[in-house]
């Protein structure tokens, strides 16, 4: 395999993926565990964990478009109706999740409403993310460079579980977040979680897997083909490791153990999807190669990432760095 | 055949829905952002606590507003792909790399330093704190300046070549720096301003109207008149200059502007008021003043302007909107300049804070900038159809292959939720300005507090009083 533009922008745009699931995922896990907590206090101090740095977590969704739309617009144009609905009803919830961000705290007769705006937001983004992408696992009818399928054609059994895999991942991230992020009860009660919530991420990632092997050959060929196997081997097996390390840590360990294993079990899964479906970009028939922009759009961009890149990834370390440690409720600042 | 005009039309809809109700909060963040900027400097400079108080109030109103830019940005940037498929495979090759520079230095610079600027307080000293707060001014400068590159783009395009079916960019400093992105750009960061300028001016006016003197009030109902004083006259210059480009670029649109549709020889009128008829071919209702229309398209007497019987009736823009559109975001214009105006008679006889008539003036201009920003964006949009990218792709041709049930449905569904979302959010941030600068005890507190930490020890205004949260 040779290293070509379109390669390098397909780890770029994987890498800002990734940083997004990673990243915006405990934001919207907080939103999914909001329902179990307390009203009066609790949940401000949820909310409170991440009000500095969610709308950078969420800029990468913005990164990722964006991207996509220049470097492999064919994969945006295809895509993106292709998923039509599943995309507006993500981004009506996000609308929810924001807005609520801004006025939950502030609000006084309508708290409940936004609380309301909050978890649904949150878990309409969240599913239907996890629906998008087990959409484009499963392929899209392509035909001439433009997307030939039916308006429900991402609506399937597969989809709607993955949908529902992705609110159990980044349940689990938010909950591994908030341990490391809270002290007292709330932490405690936090820990508890952990345990019924890795049982089943490791049920939903096993039934996933299981599923997209046995539904789709190509995907088996990749990973069982020759000696394939060997070489992805690691992947499931560390994955197992990290979630028996997550289930372990709600009864003792460090605070911000669970939250980095569960980062590593989305970098795993992450892994597996980028393994089943390179070098198509669009399974079954769009590869990065036929999706890409013209050679000079690529260029143009990538100079602006290669030097704007690490400025963007430093001061958002920086914002982490200046908002770090323990979060308690009465901090005053937050809004 | 009726199906796919009617996706079009209710992609288009959509996207007007969507744009507009976006467009309204980055032109008040971009406002706001340069307004704290200066705030925050000029309470570093001269130590005065109206200055710190002032940005306390607005950082809390432009918190929202960011909020609210930030979702509904987020949608445009999945719009394009989503309803205007044919638009993204044939132009994303240029708009899509300009887009990813606008995250690149602009959304992730507000969102990095957005959070030290609205809780940071406590955790950074007063300098980065200031550099925080100038980094995402800065940053919603440089959104500014590429959205609207691609957008001026897809106006007066150059720089590329088609190979099948396809753009194909050929010279970058071309595409970004296209004719009309200059006055576009200064127009716009002018109207963003402007925005800012006449929302503190009116919500200063309603709480001098309601007896209210505090420093903070009558600090920001006087800076925000002059600026009104200074900007909108020049904005008249910046509009009167992108007016002369765009007659170069875009006949066809400055005729739909003026209702003009004959070519008329030896100096062209300018109808001032009238209803142009896109079947009958002709503006009816008209009041016009000879030779004035010359005058102000092209500076001389007997001018020559293109009618819009000169383009084919397949390329002309609807003159009934952008007639209308425009002259609302003139007489805008002109009232702001009368405000400026007034405001500056006011000032030197002393009179600024208690001419009643003047505020009620100035609390009903508050929405003033807004409303030309929304006139102006439509004038210029649907004065460039029927083409998405001008002379090269038509809209018709830019939608996505679905269904018009989708579309529809997806419509409705954004317009249930902006309404409801975006009401509650401006009806939030209107409650916030009726608090007041000197209104809401927490900010007190939170500014007591403050002045505490902060390493002003040596200035005298900050000694003088003691912390009262401790």
């Amino acid at each position: 395999m040779t290293i070509d533009l379109p390669t390098i922008w397909a780890g770029i745009i994987g890498l800002g993926v990734f940083l997004y699931l990673l990243l915006d995922g405990f934001d919207l896990g907080i939103g999914l565990l909001f329902p179990f907590f307390d009203r009066e206090g609790e949940r401000q101090v949820m909310l409170n964990t991440v009000a500095p740095v969610w709308d950078g977590n969420e800029t990468w969704l913005v990164f990722g478009g964006a991207c996509l739309y220049g470097v492999f617009p064919v994969a945006y144009s295809t895509l993106l109706p292709a998923v039509y609905l599943p995309v507006i009803a993500m981004l009506c919830g996000l609308i929810f999740r924001g807005v609520a961000f801004e006025i939950r705290a502030k609000a006084r007769r309508t708290q409940n409403l936004w609380d309301l705006a909050f978890v649904m937001g949150s878990g309409t983004a969240a599913f239907c993310q996890g629906v998008i992408l087990g959409t484009l696992l499963q392929g899209i009818t392509i035909v001439d460079g433009r997307f030939a399928g039916d308006a429900f054609g991402w609506l399937s059994p597969f989809s709607v579980f993955c949908g529902l895999g992705l609110l159990v991942t980044y349940a689990t991230l938010g909950c591994g977040w908030l341990v490391m992020k809270t002290d007292g009860d709330l932490q405690r009660r936090m820990r508890l979680l952990l345990k019924p919530l890795s049982l089943v991420l490791l049920a939903v990632i096993g039934v996933i897997s299981l599923w997209t092997v046995l539904g789709q050959p190509a995907v088996a060929q990749r990973w069982f083909g020759g000696h394939n196997f060997v070489y992805f081997a690691p992947v499931p097996l560390l994955v197992l490791a990290c979630v028996i390390g997550i289930f372990r840590s709600a009864d003792s360990g460090h605070d911000a153990r669970a939250f980095i294993l569960m980062e590593a079990v989305i970098f795993l899964g992450y892994s597996g999807l980028l393994i089943s479906i390179f070098p198509n970009i669009v399974p079954p028939t769009l590869s990065i190669w036929a999706a890409s922009a013209p050679r000079s759009s690529q260029i143009f961009v990538l100079i602006g990432v290669v030097i704007i890149l690490p400025m963007i990834l430093s001061y958002t370390a920086l914002s982490y760095w200046v908002f770090r440690g323990k979060v308690r409720h009465g901090d005053e600042g937050y809004h | 055949m009726l199906e796919t005009s009617d996706v079009l039309v209710l992609a288009r809809l959509q996207f007007a829905f969507t744009i507009s109700a976006h467009i309204i909060f980055p032109a008040i963040s971009i406002g706001l952002a340069n307004y704290l900027a200066v705030l925050e400097g000029l309470w570093l400079r001269t130590g005065k606590i109206v200055y710190r108080e002032l940005f306390f109030f607005w950082s809390k109103i432009f918190a929202v507003g960011f909020g609210m830019g930030v979702v509904s940005g987020v949608v445009m940037s999945y719009e394009f792909g989503a309803n205007w498929a044919g638009f993204s495979r044939f132009a994303g090759s240029v708009n899509g790399p300009l887009l990813t520079y606008e995250v690149l230095t602009a959304f992730f610079l507000e969102a990095g330093f957005l959070g030290v600027m609205l809780f940071g307080w406590k955790r950074v000293g007063a300098r980065l704190h200031f550099l925080a707060t100038v980094l995402v001014a800065l940053g919603t400068l440089f959104s500014t300046f590429w959205i609207l590159a691609s957008n001026s783009w897809m106006q007066t395009p150059q720089g590329f070549h088609i190979v099948d079916g396809r753009v194909v960019p050929l010279d970058w400093l071309k595409i970004v720096f296209n004719p009309s992105f200059p006055f576009r750009l200064v127009h716009m960061s002018l109207a963003a301003f402007i925005v800012a300028a006449t929302i503190v001016a009116g919500c200063a006016a309603w709480h001098l109207l309601n007896g209210r003197r505090g420093a903070g009030i009558t600090k920001s109902f006087s800076m925000a008149v002059g600026m009104i004083l200074v900007a909108a006259p020049i904005q008249m210059i910046a509009g009167d200059a992108h007016g002369l480009n765009t007659l170069e670029h875009q006949p066809a649109k400055i005729a739909a502007i003026e209702g003009l549709w004959e070519t008329e020889k030896g100096g062209t009128s300018l109808n001032l008021v009238g209803w142009p008829d896109m079947q009958e071919e002709r503006t009816k209702y008209v009041f016009s003043v000879p030779h004035l229309g010359s005058l102000i398209l092209t500076h001389t007497w007997s001018g020559e302007i293109r009618g819009l019987k000169e383009f084919a009736p397949q390329d002309r823009p609807d003159s009934t909107i952008v007639f209308w559109s425009f002259r609302i975001m003139v007489g805008m214009g002109l009232l702001m300049l009368l405000l400026g105006a007034l405001g500056l008679v006011l000032r030197l006889r002393n009179r600024l804070y208690d001419a009643r008539w003047f505020q009620r003036f100035a609390l009903a201009m508050g929405p003033s900038g807004l409303i030309a920003l929304l006139a102006g964006w439509i004038t210029t949009e649907v004065g460039r159809q029927p083409w998405v990218v001008y002379g090269v792709l038509r809209t018709a041709d830019a939608a996505s292959p679905l269904s018009s049930q989708q579309v529809g449905t997806s419509l409705l569904i954004f317009i249930i939720v902006y309404f409801l979302v975006f009401g509650t959010g401006i009806y939030y941030m209107l409650k916030l300005m009726a608090n007041g600068p000197d209104g809401d005890p927490a900010a007190a507190a939170q500014v007591d507090f403050v002045k505490s930490i902060a390493s002003f020890d040596r200035r005298p205004m900050s000694r003088a009083t003691d912390p009262i949260d401790e």
